[in-house]
């Protein structure tokens, strides 16, 4: 309490106030939040979990006689669970915010609500945002995916195994001109979708406009080829509003089937785009740029799981959620739970996944997770094991990189898939038998033969940064 | 439009299926409780999305063996059709098809053009039909 004290002089703990109650049964409408926090040194996790239900609920630096004005009981959120992490200076602090606290449909208001303030707060040292359960009553104040992954399907007309796609690189330098002939090269080759990257916006060397015209003859042109559905995702990112609207309707005149934003522009503009793109009959495809910036320290940030569940309620048809196999981070179990997160109409918590609560979002559709970042031929089977049918696979390199060329590649991806899924569908284990589903598929294709002698060796073996923990609770 | 291949469904890279391959597959379906049915066309164009069916989907069915009588005698009545075996899951939170494939392909496969219209700022509106 000295401590305390020192670090807020004059003010009441915030315990005593109300905000720590560990008889309080969180009510089935409450929304409910874990952190995961480091108080600061000599400052009780108890007085620290009751300051962060405090701070980003009613409460201030001091006590304010105006809120004897309010019924206040009912605005103050409770932390009403405190649990130690076996072996280390962290605390998992559970808390309950009544229903009333946040705005229908609005995720800015959410995030300003939980995430506010407290992460600068001095009484922690350190704080992550775990996990949220959002009630049902919550869930349906909010559009969701503008399609979903059943409609996404029904509209592509694609069924029974994973989509395939790559980005097109290098990510800047290339000409429109330049840039469509890969497209059309990939969408040929047996790509579902090809997709612009997170910076590709509209650059000195290759304007939105003039990028969206020769991806659309590239789209076109390989739909005629091969017969089936094809996309280009086409970055409308931009510096406002108005411009992303202007370019996502250029891109609907032109007949693409799906359009894509970044992170970066916000929520608030993350919904906007979903509830223009339901209106329109154009698939959203959400990039997640920036999220390591917050997501990836285990003990500091927002997890990735938060993330994704509020982009789901936002509103995207895919996004990002990570490879297990590829180049960038992640643990193989918690992105198993971000991909829970993502497509399931409800789940039960399951600490293995790192899912601390349960979540019903009733008809909600789900969202696609795409795998994307430093994939291969040869991770196919694995991913295919992982995450089932319903996501996207994105291979750039894997793709673009091949020795006979992009279709070549394309092809080789594509052949690797179908013959995993068939394999999978016949018995056959994925994980045991996968290197020689490939090789027998190899046989009568070259353009596998020649990825697998190419990539067959490539892996990604870092440690991940976050993992799950299991937590014994407090006695 | 001499080589064309149409790719449709989860397998059409591979090569065709075997009858014996094909039975395997209506097998995993069945195991899931998915209804299994056969369509056929002579119009595969990407949006065409109905086909015609041949029958109800066989939704007593216990094993791939009928099944695979009824594909036989479908492809008896269109031999130079398309045909492609679909199953459909009908739980909640689907209610979609979870497998559709080719089970035979005209011996002449005739693809499709793809035609242009000119607009304005250089766009251009994109048709996709069936070729001569």
């Amino acid at each position: 309490m000295s401590e305390t004290t020192r670090l807020s002089a004059g003010v009441k703990p915030y315990a005593e106030l109300g905000y720590w109650d560990p008889t309080y049964e969180p009510k089935d409408t409450d929304v409910l939040a874990v952190f995961r926090l480091v108080p600061q040194e000599g400052v009780d996790p108890i007085e620290a979990a009751a300051a962060v239900a405090g701070e980003s609920s009613t409460a201030t630096w001091t006590v304010i006689w105006t809120d004897l004005l309010t019924a206040y009981e009912r605005y103050q959120a409770r932390s009403y669970k405190v649990e130690p992490v076996p072996g280390t200076d962290q605390y998992l602090a559970y808390i309950a915010y009544n229903l009333d606290l946040f705005e229908e449909g609005s995720i800015a208001n959410l995030v300003s609500s939980i995430a506010g303030n407290v992460f600068g707060f001095k009484a922690v040292k350190a704080l992550r945002l775990e996990d949220m359960h959002l009630p049902l009553p919550y869930v349906m104040t909010f559009q969701g995916p503008p399609h979903g992954i059943v409609m996404e399907r029904e509209l592509l007309n694609k069924f029974g195994r994973p989509l395939l796609g790559a980005t097109i690189k290098p990510k800047l330098g290339l000409s429109p001109r330049s840039y469509g002939r890969m497209i059309y090269e990939a969408l040929r080759g047996g790509l579902d979708f090809t997709k612009d990257d997170e910076n590709t916006n509209s650059q000195p060397f290759n304007r939105w406009r003039d990028r969206f015209l020769y991806a659309m003859e590239a789209v076109h042109k390989a739909m005629a080829e091969t017969g089936e559905v094809k996309g280009h995702y086409v970055n409308v990112t931009a510096a406002t509003m108005e411009d992303i609207y202007e370019r996502a309707e250029f891109a609907k005149e032109l007949g693409s089937v799906i359009v894509m934003i970044d992170l970066t522009v916000g929520f608030s503009a993350i919904q906007s785009m979903a509830k223009w793109a339901r209106k329109n009959g154009v698939l959203l495809h959400l990039h997640r740029a920036m999220h390591s910036t917050f997501t990836r320290q285990k003990t500091h940030g927002i997890s990735f799981r938060v993330l994704a569940k509020w982009m789901r309620l936002a509103g995207a048809d895919h996004m990002h959620a990570g490879t297990v196999v590829g180049k960038l981070e992640g643990d193989a179990y918690l992105t198993k739970g971000y991909y829970t997160v993502l497509r399931e109409s409800s789940y039960k918590a399951d600490p293995t996944l790192g899912l601390y609560f349960d979540q019903d979002y009733g008809a909600m559709p789900g969202v696609m997770p795409v795998a994307s970042g430093g994939l291969h031929v040869g991770h196919i089977p694995t991913l295919v094991h992982y995450f089932g049918d319903d996501s996207v696979l994105q291979f750039g390199g894997g793709t673009i990189g091949h020795p006979m060329g992009i279709a070549a590649g394309a092809t080789a991806n594509r052949v690797a898939l179908e013959a995993s899924i068939k394999a999978r569908n016949e018995g056959r284990d994925l994980l045991r038998e996968g290197q020689e589903i490939l090789e027998q598929a190899a046989r009568f294709s070259p353009e596998l033969r020649t990825a697998l002698e190419t990539w067959g060796d490539v892996r990604f073996d870092f440690k991940p940064t976050d993992a799950p923990d299991f937590v014994e609770p407090q006695a | 439009m001499g080589n064309f291949v149409l790719r449709h469904g989860t397998f059409s890279y591979l090569p065709p299926l075997t009858d014996e391959e094909i039975k395997k597959q209506i097998a995993y379906a069945l195991a899931n409780s998915w209804a299994v049915n056969i369509e056929f066309t002579y119009d595969p164009h990407p949006r065409n999305v109905y086909w015609e069916m041949w029958k109800i989907p066989f939704f007593d069915a216990k094993d791939s063996d009928a099944i695979l009588a009824e594909l036989e005698a479908c492809r008896r009545a269109h031999p130079d059709a398309y045909i492609r075996i679909n199953a459909y899951d009908r739980s909640y939170g689907k209610q979609t098809t979870r497998l559709t494939f080719l089970a035979q392909r005209p011996k002449e496969e005739r693809g499709f053009t793809l035609e242009r219209t000119i607009g304005p700022g250089f766009t251009q509106r994109y048709a996709v039909r069936p070729a001569e």
